[in-house]
């Protein structure tokens, strides 16, 4: 067994196009909560949804080639973005002996939407033929593939798909490969590009959308925000990187993973404490060892006060005292690529010796007696912390972080 | 020869490789041409001329060598359409 660290981290979501940018928004509780119609979508007038969290200002020209653009959607364009930062971040020199014993593993929730959009208006509404590359560019390993490829990464590849906890199974999964030695080093995270017409309205008609804005934990509270984003991370054996002196940013300790095996869409303490407790136990830590929570916390009545259960299930009293961030009210909820831009937003905050606030907080819901950290950011050491991902079809992920 | 200087163009667009003067003689490979980017080449030519090419890739049927070749068949589809 080998004890794994992440040396390298990037993201690009609604609230910063790299580490460095994220984190000043998390101190500063900026959103990047956007009116719909900045997207420009094809049906903009048929959405009802009125607010989104768009990545804003990326331009594929600035970053990929004609060629690469015809290949890659903006799921895989975001993902090889944000890889390129995690890689370029941890300064790991891929031979071609490293390269061939490290893992690509890219959790989406769903793939190419904008890709099966497309395609979908070509044939039924223009008749149409879908554009060659449609298979290509949609399937939901084309992020993980788009890595590999770029990176010439020949260690086992795959995406993992298990809707908003794919990417903490995923950095889970990928964990547990360097781990147990399978592999010599990893590059595994999450993404998701979603925020297409039929996305939002396939959202909306399942009711959980917020009109207003995205205030986990808050009284008055109306539900969550799509949002669209990727987070990557490479990880390492630990006494790899001290040998050759990395910047570690922190170690991943445990991972715990639970399925609820009960309803589709409503979440249930049990599976969420469990999925905590494993994580804890996994991380050979205690309940007590934990100072920080980065929260699910999408802003739905249901999840929020069943993760609010959860906590206090496993932590006691003190579940009531440790900080509990969710970074959603800022950055959206990006489904597949959730648990990675959280990830980003622990790592931030544990190398920043913060926690980030849960921003748009009105008033204490008693069915949430937890401290959200409304509003502010706080100084705060973390030595210990936990991720949570709670998925639609009870799927539950949970990292164990430590500071090294 | 209309057909011709328009495969051309549509060919030099699916090209990564630049090169100042394609002619008949061109072969696909001096110009890039991989597997997927004739899957992509053919759709435009379809889409273009208005006709269906009977490309398939596991098929060595059609085979394309030099850029004449897919003037070639062009020409001779858009004859035969009419």
């Amino acid at each position: 067994m080998h004890r794994v660290v992440i040396t390298g981290a990037g993201v690009i979501c609604p609230i910063g196009a790299s580490m460095v940018e994220m984190d000043a928004a998390l101190r500063a509780g900026r959103s990047g909560i956007k009116d719909v119609a900045t997207l420009n979508l094809v049906d903009n007038d048929r959405v009802n949804q009125k607010i989104i969290a768009p990545v804003t200002g990326f331009v594929p020209e600035d970053h990929f080639d004609a060629r690469e653009i015809g290949m890659m959607e903006t799921v895989s364009q975001y993902a090889v973005f944000a890889a390129r930062e995690a890689i370029g971040r941890a300064g790991l020199d891929f031979n071609e002996e490293l390269a061939d014993e490290t893992a690509v593993i890219v959790g989406t929730g769903i793939g190419g939407q904008s890709t099966q959009e497309e395609g979908y208006r070509r044939v039924y509404l223009e008749n149409k033929r879908p554009h060659p590359f449609t298979v290509p560019r949609m399937m939901p390993n084309a992020p993980a593939s788009q890595i590999s490829m770029a990176f010439g990464l020949k260690g086992p590849s795959y995406a993992i798909s298990s809707a908003c906890a794919s990417a903490t199974h995923a950095v889970g999964n990928a964990f547990q490969m360097v781990r147990s030695g399978v592999v010599r080093a990893a590059v595994t995270g999450g993404v998701e590009a979603c925020l297409q017409a039929g996305a939002l309205r396939a959202w909306e008609a399942l009711r959980v959308m917020a009109s207003d804005a995205c205030r986990p934990f808050s009284l008055g509270r109306k539900g969550m925000v799509l949002g669209d984003g990727a987070g990557i991370f490479v990880l390492e054996r630990y006494e790899d990187a001290a040998a050759r002196g990395a910047h570690i940013l922190c170690e991943i300790a445990g991972n715990g993973m639970s399925a609820d095996a009960g309803d589709l869409t409503a979440p249930e303490v049990e599976g969420m404490s469990k999925a905590i407790r494993r994580a804890i136990a996994d991380a050979g830590l205690n309940p007590e060892d934990i100072d920080h929570i980065n929260a699910h916390g999408t802003g739905t009545l249901a999840n929020d006060r069943t993760e609010a259960a959860a906590i206090l299930d496993v932590l006691g009293d003190r579940g009531r005292k440790v900080p509990v961030s969710a970074t959603k009210s800022m950055h959206g909820h990006a489904l597949g690529g959730a648990g990675a831009i959280e990830l980003a937003a622990l790592i931030n905050a544990m190398n920043g010796n913060y926690v980030p606030p849960t921003i748009n907080f009105v008033e204490p819901d008693p069915d949430c007696p937890i401290d959200c950290v409304p509003n502010e950011a706080r100084d705060c050491r973390i030595d210990a912390a936990l991720s949570n991902s709670f998925a639609f079809g009870g799927l539950n992920g949970v990292l164990a972080l430590r500071r090294v | 020869m209309s057909v011709e200087s328009d495969v051309i163009e549509i060919i030099r667009g699916k090209s990564s490789e630049g090169l100042e003067i394609i002619d008949r003689g061109t072969q696909l490979s001096e110009l890039g041409i991989e597997s997927l980017d004739m899957v992509e080449l053919i759709f435009e030519l379809e889409d273009k001329f208005g006709i269906e090419i009977p490309y398939n890739a596991n098929s060595s049927e059609m085979e394309f060598q030099t850029v004449g070749d897919v003037v070639d068949a062009i020409a001779k589809l858009v004859a035969e359409q009419g």
